[in-house]
């Protein structure tokens, strides 16, 4: 029976199915940060339990570290206990770490595939959400709460819930300016934030095959924001590229033997999706968030909707709500709404790509008076590439913050927050209330739109700086 | 894990669509690395700005049964929403759309996640406004949600493995390790070529 990729890898990884209970899967790589595993290890210690697969187990720091300063001890206690605590318990039980410091530190999404141990046709799990970026390279990845992160240290396997397929076909041309970001947004703006709930996503179509791994991993990265636990790609020359030569790829012989089975893992011909969308790229432009959840989404050439519009009254009700929280008026254009912040970063958009692309726009060019705009790459491999390529000094020549590596305003668990009522423009993937810090408003956007918006401190695209 | 058969109590309805994990719990109280005492940080943006939010009224303090909006818990995967609901009572949480991850957690750390059709989430919301005192029993036995006061008696779905390992209160991993030897087996048929981290 012709099968889907997501059925497929699944299938390979089924260590025992039993009739009335989920199947149990085989776990190939597990990544872990400081803050949902403290309690996980401590659940093994307390059990006298080893974990089962060290050397499929990597870690790193990310959500509570500081931007600058890295040699300084972390100011806040609290977050200094946490990743204290990571380093111990990494210690304790073998598992490596990249610390602050080290060359392979930074947002764990990033650090995953830049190390080449993303690979197709893998499961891959993290006790954090955004784990469905590594769908981007035909790998089968989900994040986990901290009792499956423990689940998984112990037995290096999960019990599994089955999950329906969707695909979601992107067909037609990008128009200048518009990117893998607008893509995604314009996706969850259509089938909602609950729209990909129990589903895994196929994202298939010319301009998916045409996109680079990095906007790729942009795509599959917000599935979690559709509602949907995984977003996957096909794998093809582009990810083999990619993979080839990276510190954990295969090599020679192993090499072709894996692109071998790698190019089995595409959905077969005729097989069916328990769900399909299709989206034109033809009818994509920039796209910006007004409200407080990642659906509620328009054209940057669009206005703050009407909450009287929406004839569902829970959706209407959540949009009243979103603007008194965000104080956008209905009607509004969005380009009028100004910014204090531009964020640029994120395991969304804080890889190389996204780096290139935001500085290509504002080199030569000033942020604007009274904008502060932190560009924070999302591993210090990326920082280091990015200064190679001279670009670290774009942004620090237009006035913007050049930082070091980790999560930071994305979430703001570290000091990089806003204040209350400050307003940001960001590449991030959630503009949830208080998301940057408590009181923000959050209007998520492509890079290409961050770097143009810093410079005219309001939403803004590349398009509207030529016509200044 | 405490077993759950039965459980009967008051509720609290929170009239919000898409509650994201960030509200249940911001990423603050993410900081700490123990495993109790969440209960300070359980909608606490929400209880802080809005003295009228339904968990700052005293008529819904000893509730343990949340009656929740559509897509609660989106967002992030924190399974610190689940122990904030817990240590701060909730033993139930009723809606008619959970995000996965966040329903996926629950149901791992007992804390009964039910999905209920709309239509009925609205009568147990005008019956626990109407009066707070309005009692809820969550049947996990018999797979149902009864409340005589405001004309509720809805089966549920869950799925046998999932009711079965609730109602004897199993952790996960041992069950799991009992199969220590299919998954030896397993990984003896990894391809060679699979990345190691050490």
């Amino acid at each position: 029976m012709a099968r889907t990729m997501a059925e497929k890898v699944w299938e390979e990884h089924v260590v025992r199915r039993a009739d009335g209970e989920p199947d149990l899967l085989y776990i190939d790589l597990h990544l872990v940060h400081e803050v949902t595993s403290p309690q996980a290890f401590e659940g093994l210690r307390l059990a006298g339990r080893s974990v089962r697969r060290p050397d499929l187990t990597i870690a790193t720091e990310d959500h509570n570290v500081p931007t600058q300063d890295l040699l300084a001890p972390i100011a806040d206690p609290v977050s200094r206990k946490q990743v204290e605590t990571l380093r111990k318990n990494c210690s304790d039980f073998g598992v490596r770490l990249h610390p602050m410091g080290d060359i392979d530190q930074g947002v764990v999404h990033v650090v995953g595939p830049q190390l080449g141990l993303t690979q197709p046709g893998m499961t891959v799990v993290c006790g954090d959400s955004h784990t469905s970026t590594h769908g981007a390279f035909g790998a089968l990845a989900f994040g986990i709460g901290t009792s499956q992160v423990e689940h998984v240290l112990a037995t290096q396997t999960l019990t599994m819930a089955p999950f329906k397929t969707m695909s979601v076909t992107v067909d037609g041309t990008l128009r200048p300016g518009v990117s893998a970001k607008d893509i995604i947004l314009a996706v969850i703006a259509k089938i909602g934030t609950g729209g990909g709930q129990g589903y895994v996503i196929e994202y298939r179509g010319e301009v998916i095959e045409a996109l680079s791994m990095e906007a790729r991993m942009t795509v599959c990265n917000m599935s979690i924001e559709a509602g949907a636990r995984a977003g996957m790609i096909a794998p093809d020359q582009t990810t083999f590229d990619y993979i080839e030569g990276r510190p954990h790829a295969p090599k020679g012989a192993d090499f072709d033997a894996a692109v071998e089975h790698w190019k089995s893992l595409r959905t077969d011909e005729g097989a069916v999706f328990d769900a399909e969308v299709v989206l034109d790229a033809d009818e994509l432009s920039p796209f910006v968030t007004w409200g407080t959840n990642p659906g509620q989404g328009v054209p940057l050439d669009g206005s703050v909707p009407d909450p009287a519009s929406y004839e569902d009254p829970s959706a209407r009700a959540a949009a009243e709500k979103a603007l008194a929280y965000m104080d956008l008026k209905a009607g509004t254009p969005m380009r009028e709404v100004r910014v204090d912040t531009v964020f640029l970063g994120s395991c969304t958009n804080g890889r190389i790509e996204d780096l290139r692309t935001a500085a290509e726009i504002i080199r030569g060019r000033r942020v604007a008076e009274g904008v502060r705009m932190l560009v924070v790459p999302g591993s210090m491999r990326v920082k280091e590439q990015a200064n190679e390529e001279g670009l670290g000094r774009v942004f620090e020549e237009a006035g913007a913050e050049w930082r070091e590596a980790g999560c930071s305003m994305c979430l703001g668990m570290n000091p990089d927050q806003l204040k209350p009522g400050e307003r940001s423009a960001s590449t991030s993937n959630r503009n949830f209330e208080g998301r940057q810090g408590r009181g923000g408003r959050t209007h998520l956007v492509s890079p290409q739109v961050a770097a143009a918006t810093a410079v005219r401190g309001t939403l803004s695209s590349p398009a509207d700086l030529v016509a200044q | 894990m405490e077993k759950f058969d039965v459980h009967t109590g008051r509720a609290v309805p929170l009239r919000a669509s898409n509650v994201d994990t960030d509200q249940i719990i911001p990423a603050v109280y993410l900081k700490r690395v123990s495993r109790t005492g969440f209960e300070d940080g359980l909608f606490a943006e929400w209880r802080k700005s809005d003295p009228d939010f339904v968990l700052n009224r005293p008529e819904y303090q000893d509730a343990s049964v949340l009656v929740a909006g559509p897509d609660f818990g989106t967002g992030s995967s924190r399974e610190h929403a689940v122990w904030a609901l817990q240590d701060h009572g909730f033993r139930v949480v009723l809606s008619s759309r959970f995000a996965d991850i966040f329903r996926g957690n629950a149901l791992k750390g007992g804390l009964l996640a039910v999905l209920l059709p709309q239509e009925v989430i609205d009568r147990l919301w005008e019956a626990v406004e109407a009066d707070p005192a309005t009692e809820v029993t969550v049947d996990l036995v018999e797979r149902e949600v009864r409340s005589p006061a405001a004309n509720v008696r809805e089966p549920f779905e869950l799925d046998d493995y999932t009711r079965w390992r609730l109602l004897e209160g199993l952790d996960d991993i041992a069950l799991t390790l009992r199969h220590t030897d299919a998954i030896g087996a397993f990984e003896s048929t990894r391809k060679s070529w699979l990345p190691v981290t050490l």
